[in-house]
């Protein structure tokens, strides 16, 4: 059982206080990401679950147990690092057998411990090569290896694909998801990539100034950002911040925009009945995904706009508009828009999100 | 159709060369053709004023047979063999103590390494005087009341060469660890991290990790202090005189009094040439490994 | 957990108190030679006799710092250190600015205006760099002889300039082989021309290299024994081989004092200049260990 209790947590370097206060918790077999942009605390957080970095206050507690006070060896963890650290100076093999040698494991058991993680990352032909001899997505899987046959309670990485070269980091990020599928470890997973933190978490932590912006699952931090910061953060292209109106109507509530071409209007959002009261006739800020904008014929009049440029990526062709005062991306079918074409946009009413003007956190 | 190139273009392209050439002449001439000029002069028969005639290899078959000539370089065997020894150890303790994120480090590495700046005069002066058997060391600690307390190696035939280390590990340790210590800063912090990890103790990591990722610092440090012991001449001058008799006789101080004092200018060409030979074969490979890693490194 | 933490910590500090006890007691090793300089040179000869070589002086005197400045005898004359210091500053000054400027330029041309062979060319410097001097001062003291400055303090200087070019244009040529080429490429569209560029792009950014190459000259002329001593006799000569002369001459009863008053008034220059810019003496031991 190797739950992960973070509680209260707190770091201070003399009189900067780098992590404020972060309780975060999560069961045996999780894949918990931190994601957030440099020097919002997340590699601080590791160290200190890690133990290579003293807490100022608060616990640790992994299976239950405090571990505030012991060193790293006594954790049962393994980390994998953003430049691999590999030991430059042994061959693969000897770099994964190290950990076990150490803790007096017998030849025979670490050979085949060794042997088991090679073939489970296909490295058995790298065994006596060294590192300086090996690629990028190599030496991060003898770097995997090595974290996997310590057999520990909790799996860290931090940052393991930033040096990857695109292609490599999709491949690494499906052998990672692989490894965790097999091996069923809990998993504390650092990085500024919200694409690894989608595809890889089973709750993400969104950071900011050492303050969780956010907590949950993957999909509900998609759909239900807690703030513009996490709107912004996941999701790419980002999702559209749009400054609005709200207005009551009945059981529901629309948002008014003020463009170039006099008020556009988008009906039937769904709010609870305390917000539409709070809110309305107020300003708003109305939160929608690229991808939920369509050219759909749709009940209602729609939304007229006029698209100013147009990018084709393949797959879709982004068109940004003007509304409300900004610019708006949307995600249309291929060849849907040309420049400069006025039409009018369906809007997919139940992914829209609503946030207060002022404080920035989402309205229910 | 190429365009002519003007003068004033041809000679700007020219310039670099020009400025160059002159001092560049004068260093390959004031080091390889004088190399050769000894070289001749070795395979001459000069002995007080030079003579460009030819004999072969006589005036080395004569060095070679003379007794003090073997004294030399037994000496510079020993002698090297410890200086290397103790200072690049003593070096790479230093550099590990002082990378253990000490107060004082400026300070310390200050002092480790001034006697770096004085002169192997001065150094041979004052060790020569810690040293006196009657009014160093030795007085010292009789005085203190351990009267049989004997430490006049620096006049025994046997013992003196040592006193010869002594110094020059004093001079040159700072040097090894300052090459050391550049080592150890460079190496990635997340190795050792990786290693804590895994439960290794601190030293077992300077064992196991850091000492042999260190290679590159090693092989600097041997390869520079044995140039200095090759070409070592006035520390031994200045701290023994070559004595007692010729008991710390050197190739670098025999080849000086061969020269310009005994009238033997053949021999003394002939064992500055083996010195050459020797630092040669020390250096050159060092200097081709370490062009050849830089060409493919980068 | 709590006992843990506590023994975690008594180990630790044990740990610390060892290395900072081997780290001082090193220390003092190192500082003790100076120390028995310093204090031998303010003591009265008797008391120098009489007493332990690293204890205090009970009467302190500069007299034999006078008398090494000024009366000292070296075998042939009894003139103290002074007209030698004067040599060595005569000789060592020159030397290093002309040494330093010409190592910069050949620095700036091996690495910006390469050309066919500039690697082989920059290969035999540094060799030169590693000459056993023993293997042409035979040379050297023949053709000193043919320009007629075979005994004088000009040929020490050309001697010493020579045989510096090595080090100095390998300090360079590390130095400006980290500024981009494409600074270089750019000055050029603009116009500039080879001086131009020496002076207006690379010297500008080159202090802390032209501080490095002047100290290490200093220090290492300054110190030299082998060319002064070969190059140079009597009254030519550099300070260093004055104090080996005087130390080694035995006249009555030997004056320690003043032999470690000389030592220290040849030492004193590059001490200096070590304690006031260590950091720039560092940087030019490890350029010269070659990482190029």
């Amino acid at each position: 059982m190797a739950t992960l209790e973070i509680d209260r947590v707190r770091k201070t370097y003399g009189s900067m206080e780098v992590l404020k206060e972060v309780s975060i918790s999560i069961g045996d077999g999780d894949f918990l990401v931190l994601l957030g942009p440099s020097g919002c605390g997340k590699s601080t957080l590791l160290n200190m679950i890690a133990g290579l970095e003293s807490i100022t206050s608060g616990e640790v507690r992994i299976a239950g147990d405090v571990v505030n006070d012991l060193p790293p060896k006594d954790r049962d963890i393994a980390m994998v690092f953003q430049s691999y650290a590999l030991y430059p100076t042994m061959t693969v093999r000897q770099n994964i057998e190290f950990g076990m040698k150490i803790r007096g494991i017998a030849p025979e058991a670490r050979a085949k411990a060794t042997q088991a993680a090679a073939e489970m990352l296909q490295m058995g032909h790298l065994l006596d090569r060294r590192p300086s001899q090996l690629s990028g997505g190599q030496r991060q899987r003898v770097a995997m290896g090595r974290a996997v046959v310590r057999e520990p309670k909790l799996f860290l990485f931090d940052e393991p694909l930033s040096n990857l070269d695109a292609k490599l980091r999709v491949d690494m990020r499906t052998e990672i998801k692989r490894l965790h599928q097999r091996l069923g470890t809990t998993i504390v997973y650092v990085t500024h990539d919200q694409i690894e933190a989608m595809t890889l978490a089973t709750r993400i932590a969104v950071m900011k100034d050492g303050n969780v912006q956010q907590f949950g699952p993957p999909q509900e931090v998609y759909d239900r950002p807690a703030n513009t910061y996490v709107a912004r953060f996941v999701g790419s292209p980002a999702m559209n911040i749009i400054p609005g109106r709200l207005v009551r109507t009945g059981q529901e509530a629309a948002v008014e925009f003020s463009g170039s071409n006099g008020v556009a209007r988008i009906d039937g959002i769904t709010v609870s009945a305390e917000t539409a009261q709070a809110y309305d006739g107020k300003a708003v800020l109305v939160g929608i995904r690229p991808e939920h904008f369509s050219l759909e014929k749709h009940a209602g009049p729609g939304l007229p706009v006029q698209i100013d440029v147009v990018e084709p990526t393949g797959a879709d062709t982004l068109a940004v508009f003007q509304l409300g005062g900004v610019e708006v991306i949307s995600r249309l079918e291929p060849f849907a828009v040309s420049s400069g074409e006025a039409v009018t946009l369906a809007v997919k009413t139940d992914k829209v999100v609503l946030f207060d003007a002022t404080s920035e956190t989402r309205l229910g | 159709m190429p365009r002519p190139i003007p003068l004033s273009e041809r000679f700007a392209n020219w310039l670099p060369r020009l400025v160059l050439t002159p001092s560049l002449l004068i260093v390959l001439v004031a080091v390889y053709l004088f190399i050769a000029w000894t070289g001749w002069i070795s395979l001459s028969s000069s002995k007080i004023v030079p003579k460009y005639d030819f004999v072969g290899l006589e005036q080395y078959f004569r060095l070679w047979s003379t007794p003090r000539w073997h004294t030399a370089v037994a000496n510079l065997f020993i002698f090297s063999t410890l200086f290397l020894g103790v200072t690049t150890g003593l070096g790479l303790l230093m550099a590990i103590l002082l990378d253990q994120k000490i107060r004082a480090e400026g300070a310390l590495r200050t002092i480790f390494l001034y006697p770096m700046a004085l002169s192997f005069i001065v150094t041979g002066t004052a060790w020569k005087w810690i040293l006196n058997p009657a009014l160093g060391v030795q007085k010292m600690v009789n005085d203190m009341g351990w009267t049989s307390f004997v430490f006049d190696w620096i006049a025994q035939p046997t013992f003196a060469i040592y006193c010869v280390v002594i110094a020059a590990v004093w001079q040159s340790t700072g040097f090894a660890m300052a090459i050391f210590l550049a080592g150890l800063r460079g190496i990635d912090n997340s190795v050792i991290k990786a290693a804590q990890i895994e439960g290794a103790g601190l030293p077992r990591i300077y064992r196991s990790i850091i000492v042999p990722m260190l290679r590159p610092a090693f092989l600097s440090v041997i390869v520079l202090l044995s140039y200095v012991a090759i070409k070592s001449f006035d520390l031994i001058l200045a701290l023994t005189g070559t004595g007692p008799g010729s008991a710390t006789e050197m190739p670098s101080t025999f080849m000086y009094s061969a020269t310009f004092r005994r009238d033997q200018m053949g021999v003394g060409a002939a064992s500055a040439m083996m010195m050459l030979m020797t630092v040669a074969a020390i250096i050159v490979p060092y200097l081709y490994s370490e062009l050849k890693e830089n060409r493919d490194g980068h | 957990m709590a006992t843990n933490a506590t023994s975690l910590r008594r180990q630790r500090l044990i740990g610390r108190t060892v290395i900072y006890g081997a780290l001082l007691f090193m220390a003092a090793f190192y500082l003790m030679p100076l120390w028995v300089m310093i204090i031998t040179s303010i003591k009265p000869l008797d008391e120098i006799y009489a007493g332990s070589f690293i204890g205090l002086p009970k009467h302190i005197t500069f007299e034999a710092w006078r008398s090494a400045w000024s009366e000292a005898c070296n075998g042939t004359a009894c003139m103290g250190l002074k007209p030698y210091f004067v040599n060595s500053i005569l000789l060592t000054i020159p030397a290093v600015l002309l040494s330093t400027s010409i190592g910069a330029i050949n620095g700036y041309v091996i690495t910006k205006w390469r050309f066919p062979g500039s690697n082989v060319i920059f290969g035999l410097l540094l060799f030169g760099c590693f000459l056993p001097f023993q293997a042409v001062i035979l040379p050297m003291a023949q053709t000193l002889g043919f320009l007629g400055l075979a005994g004088t303090l000009p040929g020490l200087i050309l001697v010493h300039t020579v045989y510096g070019i090595a080090f100095t244009t390998l300090f360079f040529r590390n130095y400006f082989i980290g500024i981009p080429d494409e600074l270089v490429k750019a000055a050029q569209i603009d116009g500039a021309g080879f001086i131009r560029i020496f002076v207006s792009i690379m010297l500008p950014t080159a202090l802390p290299i032209i501080v490095v190459s002047c100290i290490w000259q200093f220090t290492q002329i300054w110190n030299d024994f082998l060319f002064g001593a070969s190059f140079t006799a009597g009254e030519n000569a550099p300070i260093t081989v004055a104090l080996n002369n005087i130390v080694n001459v035995s006249m009555g009863r030997k004056q320690y004092n003043v032999d470690m008053a000389a030592a220290m008034i040849a030492a004193l220059p590059t001490l200096i200049v070590y304690v006031v810019a260590g950091r720039y003496f560092v940087r030019g031991l490890t350029a010269g260990a070659v990482k190029g």
